[in-house]
């Protein structure tokens, strides 16, 4: 199996879900119009939350800052329209819970021009400034997680990275919107690759892209023809799901294993999504500020699926009625990909930092299935990317041994749902390891050496 | 908006599901054995149908007995005691008793499956406890063989097939025969390849057609329903092993051909050591596992006191399968062999 996937340029085991890219693959990134009410959250991931620096009231422009990064782990916020603040105060967020969050209205007869200086040339800034530009502009990774970039950047002494991995993956089956930036912004992600090339010391960088995208594989092309001299090369990888996974990745383009509990840098790797890439490349370009991202609203639910360039902060119910509203039979709506996005509770949490999608899907995805007993067929073992036991991890879960399940090595599950999506007795394995990671958070023991 | 938002439902991902379900892969099973049944039939007659009826309805019987009232319908839906009583019934003479067969199933399916904890908790493969208490318990009924007829006498009953319970058998009729393995441990006789292959000789009514157990196996791989590397180690390793006999008395032992084609090999290495409940999860445990059944057979079938061997080899390895389960964990991703 090791033979093939290194014939195949993959990583080994994962699972062939169908892509469903179709309905919006070929449908150009729109800009939505602007809205009134906007909600921007103060704590967008993991890490300390922002600190608000404006009041009840106070006007704002469109790219203003709103709130500053509340420790190093953590990144400004910036007014994603011209408009008034009006509230700051506990709104919903996805998982339903009540956060700080500042909510501004749009002012209806402002033009949302965004008034920014572009920053000093990328070229003159030291790391340290390179690192305090980004953090100041709010960037984050948007494959998803939304960890703040800048502590990717932060290289600690004696490390060093020789190689950038641009993630251009996506293989989230729906989720369009990396593939659109490629395809209509080569150029942009081309330069912003090569900016954090040069920033990170790097000696090459990469772009790997799953084949079935092979329009956004030849505009990439055609850029880097022009500029044959730039030491970044197309890594075009066979479509498999969790390609996109950082490890997964760098293991089908390096053929290298990121070691357990450490991190890519580690082993000299920077890996950067193909979204955080281009708002690199716009924060120098323009000084534009992390305002706004490429949503893709797709799945059955949706009767006018859309690429759409998306203000933060906006409700996922105008960005719905502006894609024709959900139809009568959509039971569920998943912030993120099918795989392993979130559900949301409530049509008024608003798009993130993270969000690539907004995906609506109906009785016959959601309903579930009877589950069968565990008849040890072992496929989850054979999907899992991590060569975990999925098996075995949900059986112990299922009878809370959680602390058992750390033999099994539990914390190195990376969720990415191969196991529960290849069980053919339907069992929840995935979201019975998440239930025994939770616990095992809350309730810590200590790990066997 | 001014409907009303929906009731939304907040079912964690994944959505997707590669869309097999344990029904699904009992079903192609199932399917997969058609060819070499229907050969049976045909070889052996009405009385072979009639000991196949008997051990599924022992089974799905039982399994409808043991299982709460609002399960049933599942329990029985899957297709697991269905599949249960057909591969017990391949693998009985065709003359057996039906009180007897029928018995079978019921044991196959309480003993074998339900005292465990049913579908999924079971150690030992259903199927082959099912014969091997029939093999223990009436042993000179499941050692009678009667020669593949054919269709001409399709629809002639063998007087043994009625026999009451507890009754004497009846006298031996004038059709019993030896099979190719009782020949061949007896007397040393070695049987033409072709009737090995293709099921006209005598022996249990669904094993003996080797080719069509192969086709068979050969549409579960390419429904990716098989795993493929349990046989191909019974292969390997029990041809190997028969070589080296060979090669040392070739008097004596029996040729590569014959111990692939003769017997329950070909039914057992396909069918039933491929039972994902009682087989390794792990890639190399299922090599280690079929490496062990191979070996064994070739033991028991030349150094044993029985003809066959397949059936006490697969038991045993199944009991050994927990421990290679633990054994043989993947290495983990990022992490150094522990």
């Amino acid at each position: 199996m090791g033979l093939l996937s290194s014939f195949k340029r993959s990583f080994s085991h994962g699972v062939h879900p169908a892509h469903y890219k179709g309905q919006t693959e070929n449908l150009a990134i729109q800009r939505v119009p602007f809205g009134n009410r906007y909600v921007m959250p103060l704590g967008q991931h993991i890490g300390a939350p922002a600190i608000a620096v404006v009041n009840k009231g106070q006007h704002v422009g469109r790219g203003e800052l709103i709130a500053k990064p509340g420790g190093f782990i953590s990144t400004a916020l910036h007014s994603p329209v011209t408009g008034t603040v009006t509230e700051i105060s506990p709104q919903r967020t996805l998982d339903g819970s009540f956060k700080p969050t500042i909510v501004i209205e749009a002012d209806p007869f402002s033009a949302q021009r965004v008034e920014t200086t572009p920053p000093a040339s990328w070229e003159e800034l030291s790391i340290e400034e390179f690192i305090e530009t980004v953090q100041q502009a709010g960037i984050v990774g948007m494959g998803g997680a939304a960890f703040p970039s800048h502590v990717k950047y932060s290289i600690p002494d004696g490390a060093h990275i020789d190689d950038l991995l641009v993630n251009g993956a996506e293989c989230e089956p729906f989720l369009t919107n990396d593939h659109r930036l490629m395809v209509e912004r080569p150029e942009t992600v081309i330069q912003g690759t090569e900016i954090l090339r040069q920033k990170l010391g790097a000696k090459r960088a990469n772009i790997g892209i799953e084949r079935n995208k092979p329009e956004a594989i030849r505009a990439l092309e055609k850029v880097l023809e022009k500029s044959p001299s730039l030491p970044i090369t197309l890594s075009p990888l066979e479509v498999k799901y969790p390609q996109g996974a950082e490890k997964m990745l760098i293991q089908s383009v390096y053929r290298k294993e990121v070691p357990a509990g450490q991190l890519p840098r580690d082993i000299g790797v920077a890996v950067n999504n193909v979204g955080t890439v281009v708002a690199i490349a716009d924060l120098f370009a323009t000084g534009a500020p992390l305002i706004e991202r490429v949503v893709t609203v797709s799945g059955p639910g949706i009767d006018q699926p859309a690429n759409l360039m998306v203000p933060l902060g906006t409700p996922v119910r105008d960005l719905l009625s502006f894609c024709g509203g959900l139809n009568d039979k959509t039971r569920e709506i998943i912030m993120g990909g099918p795989m392993m996005g979130f559900p949301i509770t409530s049509l008024d949490v608003p798009i993130l930092k993270g969000s690539s999608g907004i995906l609506a899907f109906t009785e016959e995805e959601t309903a579930r299935p009877h589950e069968y007993p565990c008849i040890r067929c072992g496929r989850c073992l054979e999907a899992c990317p991590y060569f975990l036991n999925p098996s075995r991890l949900a059986l112990l879960s299922r009878n809370r041994r959680y602390e058992e399940t750390m033999d099994y090595h539990v914390m190195d599950c990376v969720e990415c749902g191969a196991c529960s999506f290849a069980c053919p007795s339907n069992i929840p394995i995935a979201q019975l390891i998440r239930t025994a990671k939770d616990n095992l958070r809350q309730n810590p023991v200590e790990e066997a050496a | 908006m001014s409907k009303r938002d929906p009731d939304l439902l907040l079912q964690s991902a994944p959505l997707l599901k590669q869309g097999l379900s344990v029904p699904t892969a009992m079903r192609d099973v199932l399917l997969a054995l058609m060819p070499a049944l229907f050969a049976g039939f045909w070889f052996f007659g009405l009385s072979a149908i009639l000991v196949v009826a008997a051990t599924i309805l022992g089974a799905m019987a039982t399994e409808w007995l043991f299982t709460p009232k609002q399960e049933r319908a599942v329990a029985l839906g899957d297709g697991s005691a269905l599949l249960t009583g057909l591969l017990l019934g391949m693998t009985l003479p065709p003359a057996l008793p039906l009180w007897m067969a029928w018995l079978g199933g019921v044991v196959a399916i309480g003993l074998g499956k339900t005292i465990w904890g049913g579908l999924g908790n079971n150690l030992f493969n259903p199927a082959i406890v099912g014969r091997a208490f029939l093999l223990g318990t009436f042993p000179i009924a499941m050692t009678t063989w009667h020669v593949a007829a054919g269709p001409d006498s399709f629809f002639q009953l063998h007087p043994s097939t009625l026999a009451l319970p507890f009754m004497q058998s009846p006298p031996m009729d004038g059709m019993s025969a030896a099979t190719p393995l009782g020949l061949m441990k007896f007397e040393q006789i070695d049987s033409p390849i072709f009737s090995l292959m293709f099921g006209n000789s005598s022996g249990s009514l669904g094993e003996t057609s080797g080719v069509l157990l192969m086709v068979g196996g050969l549409y579960l791989l390419l429904r990716r329903a098989l795993e493929w590397r349990i046989p191909l180690a019974i292969f390997i390793s029990a041809g190997l092993f028969t070589l080296l006999l060979e090669t040392i008395d070739p008097a004596r032992f029996p040729g590569i051909h014959f111990t692939i084609f003769s017997g329950g090999m070909m039914l057992g290495a396909i069918y039933m050591a491929t039972d994902p409940v009682t087989s390794p999860v792990t890639p190399k445990g299922a090599w280690i596992f079929g490496c062990g059944i191979g070996v064994l057979v070739v033991l028991i079938r030349n150094f044993g006191g029985l003809p066959e061997g397949i059936l006490y080899a697969i038991l045993l390895m199944n009991a050994a399968t927990p421990l290679i389960n633990r054994y043989t964990q993947p290495r983990v991703f990022g992490r150094s062999r522990s």
